[in-house]
């Protein structure tokens, strides 16, 4: 017989040679090793590039620490730069959720730009956790796949307003902010607090974003015995400096980015005395906190501030939900369920929680600011626990009430 | 009273600082006909550059006035070198000027932020002029004062430049007539690069002469520039009295209008500037209409 090749024999060879291809071996039961997708949406050029870089070193940190793993996972980290606009978040986002599959997004920055994706990543099913502070986003408007760790704009000023009442005993006070929607909702906050509590806010004034001088401001303020500010990124330095030169010596009190510790490095002198509330501090004696502010230190030689422990938290919080779901992340729904139940008692901020709408319960810390060992340190002088997004107010009449806006709470003529 | 008192003293204080902004702009759209969007980078860059010397830097620790010359030489010599090997190769192309400018200053953007980092770096006022002064009921820093002071000897310098020095001389024939000037035979492709490196240094002067009271942090090249712009529009390009004229209008309506009608700060700033554009676009002093 010849060992001719006939078509037949062709034929049949490639059809059994398709046929084992295609036949699948059974496959033994180890975990398919699909890394957990991680993506940052932060700033890292422009003027809120500040905040941005220090978010993405508070995430790195956290994941060094964890050598990049999640409840048995690798994690693959994916950072972007929205460059700070609305546009540029949204298609960043997109990158992220539709090219690269990221099982979660942490960040963005600003709040424009998270309301910018808000439809995006519900519909989409994607967990996100910011820094964002947008009131709506965990109250008259809340989207489910959204989780605050750090605060809402008024969280830090309601407990702030308390301690001005309380314990600074001021009565007559001016608020400054930025003018736009993170001013309206800090002041508004520190405001009503203010108010139940016995005092009156005599003036409230909103120089714009960018204000190279803020004498025009400076001037108005007198007759008061404290002034609340809520100035964020660079601004509370120029602030302060421009305060001081304008001879004030009225007491100041800020919220969480108007006397953050990362700006430590950078007030003069001028800021002495200032007192802040914030989600974060420094000095916390948490086990955590000490890592924390070591590794920061080891890595980018400075000390963390808001930006950086909001994002470390954030990791922490992920991490603790994939364990929930045994390092599953392909039912959104249930991850995002898994972290929204987290409970820590051992973080850089303390002990958090998360209410029902997706925004954090902890504590929080009034911090004076002041001099030792010719360093300037922020010293915490009282802490808040458990305070939620709504103090001490009921929740519904809360969320009946309008959103802090320029206008309300209006003043009290 | 001390209200108004403060807003005018700080109107014209003020009015000094954009005064030291804007005459390098107004020199270099003047003559050059370039208008440099790179001005407010360069003013970053000067306070960037002099705030770290004033800080510190590789163990050298300078004066602020030191420091201040140092930067001004520093920025002044980047201007020059961007005018002979970028802007040279451009000429009579304003599209394409204000483009590359407009490229430079972000990149310049990105390598400030790149070398010195997304924070505020803090300038200690000199020890000399630190403390305020007191002026009747009015108690004003003595720092800000110290500005109007310098910014009166710089415009001084600058006249005694251009009215009395030959380069002076031709740089005013540039402005007037670059044709002209060229038949003449001045060498007006040299001129530029001189006119654009003391541009240049004038806008780093500035820079870290606000240092003390604007501190230094990314994003104050945006937040600069658009004021320079109305000062020379306003005042007209080309003409050191319409910069110092139109630096004290524009910082007193940056100071009455900020105070008076915050919610439409902008608005009042640019609304003369538009006025000006269409109902005398030289400007007050200008001789170039742009």
């Amino acid at each position: 017989m010849s060992r001719k090749l006939t078509r037949r024999q062709v034929m049949a060879g490639t059809a059994a040679g398709v046929a084992a291809a295609a036949f699948k071996f059974p496959t033994p039961a180890i975990a398919q090793a699909k890394p957990f997708k991680l993506g940052l949406l932060t700033i890292k050029t422009g003027p809120l590039a500040q905040g941005g870089i220090q978010m993405e070193q508070g995430i790195v940190t956290f994941l060094k620490e964890k050598n990049y793993t999640f409840a048995g996972r690798k994690v693959e980290f994916i950072s972007a730069d929205c460059g700070g606009t609305p546009a540029g978040t949204k298609t960043k986002a997109q990158e992220l959720i539709e090219r690269d599959n990221v099982d979660t997004i942490v960040g963005p920055l600003a709040a424009f730009e998270l309301l910018a994706i808000t439809d995006y990543i519900r519909d989409h099913k994607t967990p996100c956790l910011s820094l964002a502070a947008a009131e709506d986003m965990t109250q008259r408007r809340p989207n489910p796949y959204f989780l605050r760790a750090s605060a809402t704009s008024s969280q830090a000023m309601h407990p702030m307003a308390d301690f001005a009442a309380k314990e600074l005993k001021l009565k007559r006070m001016i608020t400054i902010s930025e003018d736009f929607a993170f001013g309206y909702e800090q002041m508004g906050g520190f405001q009503q607090t203010f108010e139940d509590n016995g005092g009156k806010i005599l003036k409230k004034l909103w120089p714009p974003i960018v204000t190279p001088d803020y004498t025009p401001y400076l001037a108005q303020i007198s007759d008061c015995d404290g002034v609340c500010q809520g100035f964020a990124g660079s601004n509370p330095l120029r602030f302060l400096k421009q305060y001081a030169a304008a001879g004030l010596k009225f007491p100041v009190v800020t919220g969480e980015t108007g006397g953050d510790d990362a700006l430590l490095r950078s007030f003069g002198d001028d800021a002495l005395g200032l007192y802040s509330c914030c989600p974060y501090t420094l000095d916390l004696n948490s086990a955590s906190n000490k890592r924390f502010v070591a590794a920061m230190n080891k890595d980018y030689g400075v000390d963390p501030g808001f930006y950086c422990a909001g994002l470390y938290v954030n990791g922490m919080v992920i991490e603790a939900g994939l364990q929930k779901t045994g390092g599953k992340s392909d039912d959104k729904a249930a991850l995002m369920a898994a972290m929204k139940s987290v409970s820590l008692a051992d973080t850089p901020r303390g002990p958090i929680k998360f209410d029902h709408l997706g925004n954090v319960i902890g504590d929080f810390y009034v911090r004076h600011l002041e001099k030792a060992n010719g360093k300037l340190i922020n010293k915490t002088v009282k802490t808040y626990h458990n305070v939620s997004q709504f103090w001490t107010y009921d929740e519904k009449k809360f969320l009946q009430q309008p959103v802090y806006s320029r206008d309300y709470p209006p003043l009290k003529s | 009273m001390t209200f108004w008192l403060v807003l005018t003293v700080n109107s014209i204080t003020f009015g000094g600082l954009l005064f030291l902004l804007s005459a390098g702009f107004s020199l270099i759209f003047g003559l050059m006909r370039i208008p440099n969007l790179t001005h407010g980078s360069l003013f970053m860059l000067g306070a960037y550059i002099g705030a770290s010397f004033v800080i510190g830097v590789f163990g050298v620790r300078l004066n602020f006035w030191l420091a201040a010359v140092l930067a001004t030489l520093a920025v002044a010599l980047l201007g020059a070198l961007a005018e002979r090997l970028l802007l040279r190769r451009l000429p009579g192309e304003q599209l394409a000027q204000v483009l590359v400018t407009l490229g430079l200053s972000f990149m310049a953007a990105d390598f400030c932020l790149m070398v010195w980092g997304g924070d505020p770096l803090s300038v200690e006022t000199p020890a000399a002029l630190t403390g305020f002064a007191r002026l009747g009921i009015l108690v004003f820093p003595n720092y800000r004062l110290a500005i109007i002071v310098i910014a009166i000897i710089v415009a001084m310098g600058l006249w005694l430049l251009l009215e009395r020095t030959r380069l002076g001389a031709m740089i005013r024939a540039g402005v007037d007539d670059p044709d002209m000037a060229r038949v003449v035979g001045i060498r007006v492709s040299q001129l530029f690069t001189i006119v654009f490196a003391l541009g240049a240094g004038l806008a780093a002067f500035a820079g870290i002469i606000g240092g003390p009271i604007l501190s230094v942090y990314p994003g104050l090249d945006q937040d600069m520039l658009p004021l320079a712009l109305v000062v020379v529009i306003l005042g007209g390009s080309g003409s050191l009295l319409g910069s110092f004229v139109g630096s004290i209008i524009v910082g007193f309506i940056y100071n009455f209008g900020q105070a008076l009608l915050p919610e439409l700060a902008y608005f009042v700033l640019f609304l003369p500037m538009l006025l000006v554009l269409i109902l005398r676009p030289q400007g007050l002093f200008g001789r170039y209409v742009p």
